[in-house]
């Protein structure tokens, strides 16, 4: 290590800051592609909503209250994964675990009550190959459960090196990175909620 | 027991071809053949530690252009063996159904597995070096980017040997791709090898994308860059705009073909024009994202070869970066026939016309730049020169297309095949040539053979007009595509045989192009004159002012920039005896080489195969091994290296002091 | 070594990413839970039907997605060159041209239907 001078390590420090909001900006241009991802998903479940194929229609199958309980616990969460990042701008670790935390049980309560819904339609024989309609509904809904789930895990990974490393640039990075993809899967859930429920009970 | 693994045997490796079997027995020993010289040699951890795991953007680079040129051979193949069967149509030399395989693996591996991988080989090697950059933004991504394209064309080229092609078009529209039309895996060892290759590209794009924008070395401003990394950026825009629209369609089919779906079925209120719609959306900007970078190269090429600025530098700019945002309002003139209507096709036929604007302000700056230029006819210029009437041509046809009326005339016929065929080789094809000959020298340390590329510049291009020119005639005469017999014993005589076996003389014609082409490398390899100065074409650009090939950190300091071509003004500048002082030599940073890329996209690989044949006890596995090493790559510290000023000091002595 | 550390943090201070406050979260939390009672009372409650209320709709969640980008995601706190508010400028252009035009596309279809 003697060759490690200070100098040196202040240009390792930078070096890594540097890296990191390259990084940051990476991610952003991810979640860029991943807008045009849904906006395929809702252009074909706009033009195949109709098709019910002689089987049941979005007034016989959604169930407002727990949509409307579902858009609720994930826009509060949305608001907590703010809260975690408003800790990490304070530095303080603790606060970030802690919100990260809420907002990863609400994911789950989000994620349970998704999969209820989905199991009830089963159930009423409402299934991915039921009707055009429903195999949109199922991709477009799905592809956004599973994005959430995806986020989950993320989330588990990211608490554990928080617990273990504390904020450094990377973790930080990593928060900052997760708290967009939070807020922006709550952005794609509202369109869902307005384009595939709320116009479809209307 | 026996029977059951016979009849296993039987449906799952393609059978009762001769060619087929040529195939396996050819793919067998090239594999051994392998495997054993590496043994000999003793170059398994040379070729681990030094390709498998790199990170260094340089010899990313190069392999993919190695895998694009083997999937030129295989595409051209195909296309050698459908010129042969139309050449004589009632030799049976391919069956209707084999035809059907070929003109599908010819298209999908042309555009997909050709195309696209020379075009991230040129941009990962050239891109950094332009800009004065070390590397790309992520290192690690771009790694797991050249492998998800490997393995994903892998997985679709063994379809040849093993279960059996798809065949279905290259874009494999449904219903004729559903699973009631296309029963077997085919389809979905298409839908599995382009989604996992696709991915590949996304990331690419988005790679690029920051890479451009973030990593230019100081002084550089946008205005500054050279072309090429202009052309990069707009492509690389294109991708990530385009690609997840692919991404998603090909998903929804194999919802579709997988979990009896019904988006695009024609029972269960599907509709399967939705799938054509979707496709173009992503298939339109998809030519424009191959194409763009070839511009690039010409607009590099132009300038150095006429020793001038290229003119019209802030129009070229906004030509392409137009060209790449217009490709996006233009797709519906694939379909102009499925009936959406006079208000639809009217818009999409003038936006369509509307391209072609921007396109002919490029020509017009290629031509001046040359205008009074001192021009040099080496290899790469004569590629250039050659692009530009083939580009023209096929333009003009092109616009003939866009007239909505008339392609209810044109549509599906020969003519429309030699139209694209003229842009996109062309274009596409001979600007990536022109961009690996330009290149060559600074990915390699030597100038490739003049005389015998010269040789194959001039099968190529009489090929490619012997080739094409009659499929305009054929087209005309009423000629559709995707036929292997139109003149059978039956006696009706279209009249269709005479140019077409023109076009087959001129097919083998560029066959014999490209055996040139391997020569002259094979040849360059042998015999070749060690370049010393780094700069044989004396070049504008920043790349060539590193030594060829450029050492692992690329830039020693990081130049200053002040100018477009600035190492053509500072060439000037160190004449006049008054050089850009360079700052004091600091360690360098490197990126640590990986494996995970490489094992992360076999589990792809693995996970695609088990959903092409439907074994779960594969996807599974697959998928959780994806996400087992995504999660292990998280937890990894990935610090890097430093390059100490020492050792700095003694590769730039050893690759600059020769000279 | 302490003292590359402190300079470190020095540094960061000045150029460190998007902040906000508990302030500007609390009211983007506000108007997001305002935004999706009004669409949901003016449907559940059949204030407005057809074309009304599906403007009323689409207007809602055009607004709620503003909030989420200014009040949560701080686009407005992007240092210039804004390449990221550009990125998402132009894929919204695409959004809409997919969504718009395959809706154009497929209803106009004379032979689907």
């Amino acid at each position: 290590m003697a060759h490690h001078t200070a100098a040196q390590t202040a240009h390792h420090h930078s070096h890594e800051e540097e890296h990191e909001s390259l990084k940051t900006m990476g991610f952003w241009m991810f979640l860029i592609t991943d807008v045009i991802l849904f906006s395929v998903l809702f252009a074909t479940f706009i033009v195949l909503r109709g098709n019910f194929n002689g089987g049941p229609g979005p007034h016989e199958l959604f169930q407002m209250p727990g949509v409307i309980a579902e858009t609720f616990i994930l826009l509060t969460s949305s608001f907590t994964c703010g809260l975690a990042l408003l800790s990490l701008n304070a530095g303080k670790v603790k606060g970030v675990i802690g919100w990260l935390a809420v907002t990863g049980i609400l994911g789950i309560a989000f994620l349970t009550l998704e999969i209820t819904e989905f199991v009830h339609m089963v159930h009423e024989g409402a299934t991915i190959s039921t009707s055009a309609f429903l195999t949109a509904f199922y991709t477009l809904v799905g592809t956004h459960g599973l994005h959430v789930t995806i986020g989950i895990v993320w989330m588990t990974g990211l608490l554990i090196q928080l617990k273990r490393n504390g904020l450094n640039a990377k973790t930080k990075r990593k928060v900052n990175n997760l708290s967009l993809y939070w807020h922006f899967l709550d952005i794609i859930w509202i369109f869902v909620f307005s384009f595939v429920y709320l116009m479809g009970v209307m | 027991m026996w029977e059951n693994i016979k009849t296993f045997a039987s449906e799952f490796f393609v059978t009762g071809d001769p060619l087929i079997y040529g195939a396996d027995v050819s793919i067998a020993l090239t594999l051994v053949a392998i495997v054993f010289a590496l043994t000999y040699f003793k170059k398994w951890q040379w070729l681990w530690k030094e390709w498998i795991t790199t990170v260094d953007h340089k010899k990313i680079g190069i392999m993919y252009i190695l895998c694009s040129i083997l999937m030129l051979f295989r595409g051209g193949v195909d296309a050698l063996l459908m010129r042969t069967q139309l050449a004589m149509p009632d030799m049976q030399f391919l069956n209707a159904e084999h035809y059907n395989a070929i003109f599908t693996t010819h298209g999908v591996i042309m555009i997909l597995f050709m195309a696209m991988p020379f075009m991230f080989g040129l941009f990962n090697i050239m891109v950094p070096l332009q800009i004065g950059a070390r590397d790309v933004a992520f290192p690690f991504l771009n790694s797991l980017s050249f492998w998800l394209f490997f393995w994903g064309a892998m997985l679709f080229n063994m379809s040849f040997v093993i279960g059996g092609s798809p065949d279905a078009g290259w874009l494999a529209y449904p219903p004729l791709s559903g699973i009631d039309h296309s029963p077997g895996v085919g389809q979905n060892f298409y839908i599995w090898g382009i989604q996992i290759s696709g991915i590949g590209s996304l990331m690419t794009g988005i790679n690029f994308v920051v890479t451009i924008l973030k990593m230019r070395t100081p002084g550089m401003k946008l205005m500054r860059m050279p072309m090429f990394t202009w052309s990069a950026l707009s492509s690389c825009l294109t991708i990530m705009l385009a690609f997840p629209i692919l991404t998603v369609t090909l998903a929804m089919l194999f919802i579709d073909r997988f979990a009896g779906g019904h988006f695009f079925t024609l029972d269960g209120g599907g509709n399967p024009m939705m799938y054509i719609n979707l496709i173009w959306m992503w298939g339109h900007p998809e030519v424009y994202i191959v194409v763009l970078p070839a511009f690039g190269v010409f607009s590099e090429i132009f300038a150095t070869f006429s020793k001038k600025k290229l003119f019209g530098y802030t129009s070229m700019v906004l030509a392409m970066m137009s060209i790449a945002i217009f490709s996006f309002f233009t797709w519906a003139h694939h379909f102009f026939t499925m009936g959406s209507g006079a208000n639809v096709n009217a818009f999409f036929a003038v936006t369509t016309m509307l391209i072609a604007i921007p396109t002919g302000v490029k020509i017009f700056n290629w031509l001046f730049t040359m205008y009074k230029g001192k021009i040099t006819f080496e290899t790469p210029m004569l590629w250039a020169i050659s692009f530009i009437p083939c580009f023209v041509i096929g333009g003009m046809t092109g616009v003939m297309l866009s007239v909505a009326p008339a392609d209810f005339q044109f549509h599906n016929s020969y003519f429309l095949i030699a139209h694209f065929h003229q842009v996109l080789i062309g274009g596409v094809v001979f600007g990536f040539f022109a961009g690996l000959y330009y290149w060559w020298p600074k990915m390699f340390g030597f100038r490739l053979n003049e005389r015998i590329g010269k040789w194959a510049f001039w099968f190529w291009n009489i090929g490619f007009y012997v080739c094409f020119m009659p499929q305009y005639g054929l087209g005309l005469m009423g000629m559709t595509r995707r036929v292997n017999e139109y003149d059978w014993s039956q006696g009706w005589d279209m009249g269709w045989m005479p140019l077409n076996i023109v076009s087959t003389v001129g097919a083998f014609l560029m066959g014999i192009g490209f055996i040139f082409q391997v020569w002259q490398i094979a040849y360059s390899i042998k015999n070749h004159k060690r370049d010393v100065n780094g700069d044989p074409w004396n070049g504008r650009t920043l790349e060539w002012s590193l030594p060829s090939p450029a050492p692992v950190y690329n830039f020693a300091t990081l130049p200053k920039i002040q100018e477009v071509d600035s190492w053509w003004e500072e060439k000037e500048r160190i004449k006049a005896g008054k050089p850009t002082p360079q700052a004091p030599l600091e360690p360098i940073h490197m990126p640590d080489n990986s494996a995970i890329p490489f094992i992360q996209s076999l589990f792809w690989f693995i996970a695609g195969f088990g959903f092409v044949f439907n074994w779960m006890f594969f996807a599974i596995p697959g998928l959780i091994g994806v996400a087992v090493t995504m999660i292990v790559r998280s937890f990894q510290k990935d610090e890097g290296y430093y390059i100490p000023v020492d050792e700095i000091k003694k590769t730039e002595a050893s690759t600059r002091g020769a000279g | 070594m302490a003292n590359v550390n402190a300079n470190h943090h020095d540094s960061h201070d000045h150029h460190g990413e998007s902040h906000g406050s508990v302030k500007s979260y609390v009211i983007g939390f506000i108007l997001s839970i305002v935004l999706t009672i009004i669409p949901l009372v003016v449907v559940l409650q059949g204030w407005m039907t057809g074309n009304a209320a599906i403007a009323v709709i689409m207007i809602t969640a055009v607004l709620q997605f503003l909030i989420q980008m200014l009040f949560f995601m701080h686009l407005k706190e992007e240092k210039k060159p804004r390449y990221n508010l550009l990125a998402l400028l132009l894929a919204l252009v695409i959004v809409v041209t997919v969504v718009a035009g395959s809706i154009w596309i497929m209803m106009y279809n004379t032979v689907a239907h």
